[in-house]
């Protein structure tokens, strides 16, 4: 590492400081450094096709699809994580989008027996148990219930579960792509079980997929009742299939797992089911043998996804830090980056819309000479929640829990620009 | 509704009325709009039939509400698991492939590398009478009848050591009895007390901590997509 403090690489005033001197500097005497060895571009000199040609008439794409150079921009799943492919899970590309909202088609997947394939008119929610009235409803009767609309972030308790022992997976998309954020159409879970009215006894609700893993989750009432829905549209439209169409819970804050997609029963109960996704799994073994349960919410996290290993530093000089910070407890107050391994930390900017339990974008614009950097970030919630590192995390877990790794990760950047995952001690 | 239009046709005719009928009309109106937000029904979907029940709720709780009638022994789960389930489970529950194991591991939860399975990690027979019933076999969900479910719940019994004898019979009758080994290890979330280190007022940003070495490198590891071994998430 150089001795250059992080602040120093990240005081922008500095940095802007400098471009001015140099752009002074470059006014005196510009003409003849433009024009030493400089051809002009053929891309401005020559006329391109698309500047000639006609393109596509807009009958050419009912539903339009992201430009052929974004290929890149795709979901990937990692083979040898899983026995099947259809219980399995892929990550979302989080080095190649920006802003908050992730587009319905790149949100990561996570099945347990496939994509349930459902004709909305075939799809029946049913609720049952300790209720004054068992009800069925269709999708119709659903869709004429008061909606809400509500930017949430979908993290999987797994996320960064691979990391436990040490870095392996190179790349945000597979530490942190286990997460997604969209805005939800649906109804207010209370709704639906007004109007089955509940017993006095009622204290947890059992959700229940109408897929072939028929996943089930058990719900403590009082967050049934606080801030869930049951949606059946994602970003302005239907839910995707993968997504859970036409129907999926939406347990904000708390872990993927309970966000049952497919979703087809609501079974209400006086008290938790001990489903197999709540004992066997989504239960966090620690150092002494025993285990928590019903870890529910996910905690305040962060990762830099630019630069980061698939997306390395291209230029010397002037560089856009970009990452994303989410908290299960509330609102993302601030997100820290540090560049030097975690030493000196400055604040990040954070840009854009500032919703609870929803992903927050942030920023640093540094300068950056090609020395090499240990980039971090730490994000800091409405509840004074703050990261912690991941060995502060091991200390009171050990490294078997597989769940709510929400631990600082460290990208180390090369002189070149490669950036790698990497633990530092 | 009526009452209102009824007042606001009176005001019309008796114009010195005007004001005094508007403002009952706001009152009336301002009433009704307050009765719409109270009514907690909104009168949609119908009542769910018994047999609508019955074909979908399955769910098992630990108390043994929800275990249908039947029964089923060590043996006949042996054939049916050897039939149904063991192309992925292994003969005795050991996993083929990566397929999970379903037996096995007791005592490791504390180990390095901790093997959890049925008889070593899960807290309730319940869930596994559930699961089975409601997701098992794999891509043949909900084939199994009650009794079969029994049967192979008594097996995996057997196979983890919790029953001994291969005639033993599981049934809805003495299903609550069975006590699994580490029932007692679970406990309810606890970060909230048990990490409140986390919450900090003001963590540090200037000389946190000594120069940072390297100490681990995905890279090094290279497992990311193509690679076949790894790490196992669940």
């Amino acid at each position: 590492m150089s001795d250059k403090s992080s602040a120093d690489i990240l005081n922008r005033r500095k940095f802007l400081g400098a471009v001015g001197l140099a752009g002074a500097g470059a006014a005196l005497g510009a003409k003849p450094a433009m024009a030493e060895g400089v051809k002009p571009d053929p891309l401005i000199t020559e006329i391109q096709d698309w500047n000639r040609y006609l393109g596509d008439g807009v009958d050419k794409k009912p539903y339009g699809v992201p430009s052929k150079f974004e290929k890149n921009v795709i979901r990937r799943d990692v083979s040898w994580l899983t026995a099947s492919p259809e219980s399995s899970v892929n990550f979302t590309p989080l080095h190649e989008l920006d802003g908050i909202i992730t587009p319905s088609g790149l949100c990561f997947e996570r099945h347990h027996s496939g994509v349930a394939d459902i004709n909305p008119a075939e799809h029946r929610l049913m609720i049952n148990g300790l209720v004054d009235k068992p009800l069925v409803f269709t999708m119709d009767d659903i869709k004429r219930m008061p909606r809400m609309n509500k930017v949430y972030f979908l993290e999987c308790a797994a996320n960064s579960g691979m990391e436990w022992r040490g870095a392996q997976l190179n790349g945000c998309q597979f530490t942190h792509g286990m997460v997604h954020n969209v805005m939800y159409t649906g109804v207010s879970l209370k709704t639906l079980l007004d109007e089955a009215g509940l017993k006095p006894n009622a204290k947890w609700l059992m959700l229940e997929g109408a897929d072939a893993a028929a996943m089930n989750r058990s719900l403590p009432i009082e967050k049934a009742l606080n801030d869930c829905m049951l949606a059946f549209a994602m970003n302005g439209e239907a839910l995707r299939p993968e997504q859970g169409y036409p129907l999926r819970a939406v347990i904000p804050g708390w872990e993927g797992n309970l966000w049952v997609k497919w979703i087809r029963r609501i079974e209400v109960g006086d008290q938790p089911w001990q489903t197999r996704e709540e004992t066997s799994k989504y239960t966090d073994l620690l150092a002494d043998g025993r285990s928590r349960k019903h870890t529910f919410v996910m905690d305040a996290k962060s990762v830099v996804t630019n630069p980061s290993p698939q997306a390395p530093l291209k230029h010397k000089g002037r560089n856009v830090l970009s990452g994303l910070a989410w908290s299960g407890r509330g609102t993302v107050k601030r997100v820290d980056v540090s560049m030097d391994g975690g030493r000196n930390w400055q604040t990040a900017r954070i840009d854009g819309p500032v919703f609870d339990k929803s992903l927050v974008r942030f920023y640093v614009d540094f300068d950056w000479n090609g020395q090499e950097l240990m980039i971090q970030s730490r994000a800091m919630d409405s509840t004074g929640y703050v990261q912690p590192t991941k060995d502060e995390l091991r200390k009171v877990r050990g490294v078997n829990s597989i769940y709510h790794n929400n631990g600082i990760q460290t990208w180390l950047v090369r002189s070149g620009g490669e950036t790698e995952n990497v633990e530092i001690g | 509704m009526s009452r209102s239009v009824k007042l606001a046709a009176v005001a019309l005719l008796c114009g010195v009325a005007l004001a005094v009928a508007n403002s009952r009309i706001e009152a009336q109106q301002i009433a009704a709009q307050a009765a719409a937000k109270t009514s907690s029904k909104l009168g949609l979907g119908r009542p769910a039939l018994p047999d609508e029940i019955k074909a979908w709720d399955t769910a098992v709780r630990p108390d043994g509400k929800g275990l249908p009638p039947g029964k089923g022994t060590v043996k006949q789960g042996d054939v049916l698991f050897q039939a149904q389930c063991a192309s992925c489970h292994g003969e005795f529950g050991e996993g083929a492939g990566r397929w999970p194991v379903l037996a096995g591991g007791a005592g490791t939860l504390k180990a390095d590398r901790p093997d959890k399975t049925i008889g070593s990690f899960w807290p309730d027979l319940s869930t596994a009478f559930d699961y089975i019933k409601r997701a098992m076999p794999y891509g043949n969900a909900r084939s199994l009848s009650d009794d079969d479910v029994y049967a192979l719940t008594a097996y995996l019994l057997s196979m983890n050591d919790i029953v001994k004898d291969e005639n033993f019979e599981l049934n809805d009758r003495n299903f609550t009895s069975i006590k699994m080994p580490n029932a007692a290890a679970f406990y309810d979330d606890d970060r909230e007390t048990a990490e409140k280190q986390f919450w900090k007022k003001d963590p540090c940003m200037k000389d946190c901590r000594s120069a940072p070495k390297v100490t681990g490198r995905a890279i090094s590891v290279d497992v990311t997509p193509d690679s076949k071994s790894g790490p196992k998430v669940d």
